[in-house]
């Protein structure tokens, strides 16, 4: 791809989402946006791009930032931060004493995340009796949204981080298909949103997962994104980054857990 | 160094899973049934078992259920990895005393998740 092309869709992604799209990432362009240009009925990215170079219909450039935004994800993807949530949920119940302990999966991608969530905190729920879960989901792509909703997963999916005893409890199976069960389902409401936007109508939560989100963000939209995060998180709350992921440079609004990578409380 | 016994009836199989789990940093030794499987157990118990499910002579599941009765043979970690990917399956071989299970085709992230959640990394 000529370095001028590949300029018309990091303008467009950095405009849409904020990502920062960098050269060594062009090669991943062709793939991503395959489905779009079927749906559009197009004739190859050389004629995507010339459309976006005149009066692209905007359906048409949401569905290019969504399918750049689409990134991979896994059921307990490294282990250490649900075990750690799990370990700090007790207290986290205690700071809302009668109320529902609110946690947001930010840029969920296809759901697994949440659902990880979903599934940790009904296998310990006989441990923190009285307490209430609300799971938030939220990612700026509709097609990833609509596979997580439908909580169904290959087999090759499932085995990146499901525990077999947890897959034949929480999930049924139809082959190669792996679906998640009603009730673990019914736990996640998965919504459409950009974090670029205001979170205020949000409302605030306990617990917000956000790991390996930033990866593509400038500092300065990383910034602004962590600082509507801060105000979002209660007092008493947890922000999970991904293990290699930092605040430093970014914001002074969060400080790190002794001891732990990627997991910050406000200040 | 961590060591694990693959057990499986395809030379092709052991010799992918081999590779996979001695880039893990594991010692690795082979099997071509349960009945070769119980007999390198008898000699030396491994850290690890990465076990196949249909197997002339042994099944691997006649082979788990003589193992956790032997002595020491609660010790080695057991993965199932197999072509037998139905739920039944899976409940069976965690009720004999497997602690994680496959379904084929795997790769090494999955060898690797897996044993990872047993706590052989």
């Amino acid at each position: 791809m000529k370095l001028t092309d590949f300029e018309v869709y990091r303008n467009l992604l950095q405009q849409k989402s904020g990502l920062a799209l960098t050269a060594d990432k062009s090669y991943l362009l062709e793939s991503r946006l395959a489905p779009v240009i079927k749906k559009w009925d197009i004739d190859g990215m050389a004629a995507l791009t010339q459309i976006l170079r005149g009066q692209a219909d905007p359906q048409l450039v949401d569905d290019i930032a969504e399918g750049m935004t689409v990134s991979e994800t896994r059921f307990f993807r490294d282990y250490k931060p649900f075990d750690k949530l799990r370990d700090l949920l007790p207290g986290i119940i205690k700071a809302k004493g009668a109320g529902t302990v609110r946690i947001w999966s930010a840029g969920c991608s296809s759901g697994q995340e949440a659902y990880s969530l979903a599934v940790l905190t009904k296998e310990n729920a006989a441990g923190w009796p009285g307490a209430s879960f609300e799971i938030i989901a939220t990612d700026l792509s509709k097609p990833v949204l609509t596979q997580a909703r439908a909580g169904a997963y290959s087999q090759f999916e499932v085995q990146y981080g499901m525990p077999s005893a947890l897959l034949i409890k929480y999930f049924t199976q139809a082959g190669a298909t792996w679906t998640l069960k009603d009730d673990i389902k019914r736990m996640v409401k998965f919504e459409t949103f950009n974090l670029l936007d205001s979170m205020d109508a949000l409302g605030t939560f306990d617990v917000i997962f956000c790991r390996n989100v930033f990866v593509g963000f400038n500092q300065q939209t990383k910034t602004k994104v962590l600082d509507q995060m801060a105000a979002r998180l209660a007092k008493h709350g947890y922000l999970f980054l991904g293990s290699n992921e930092t605040i430093l440079g970014a914001t002074d609004k969060f400080k790190a857990l002794e001891g732990e990578r990627g997991i910050y409380r406000p200040t | 160094m961590k060591s694990c016994l693959v057990v499986d009836d395809s030379r092709v199989v052991r010799k992918v899973a081999r590779r996979i789990i001695e880039d893990l940093g594991f010692s690795c030794d082979e099997a071509e049934d349960g009945i070769q499987a119980y007999a390198a157990c008898q000699k030396t118990m491994p850290d690890s078992i990465l076990l196949d499910w249909n197997m002339p002579n042994m099944s691997g599941i006649e082979f788990l259920e003589k193992l956790r009765g032997m002595p020491g043979g609660d010790r080695p970690k057991v993965v199932f990895c197999t072509t037998e990917n139905d739920m039944s399956f899976i409940q069976r071989a965690l009720s004999a005393g497997a602690n994680e299970y496959i379904m084929k085709p795997f790769d090494g992230e999955i060898v690797a998740t897996k044993f990872s959640q047993v706590g052989l990394l």
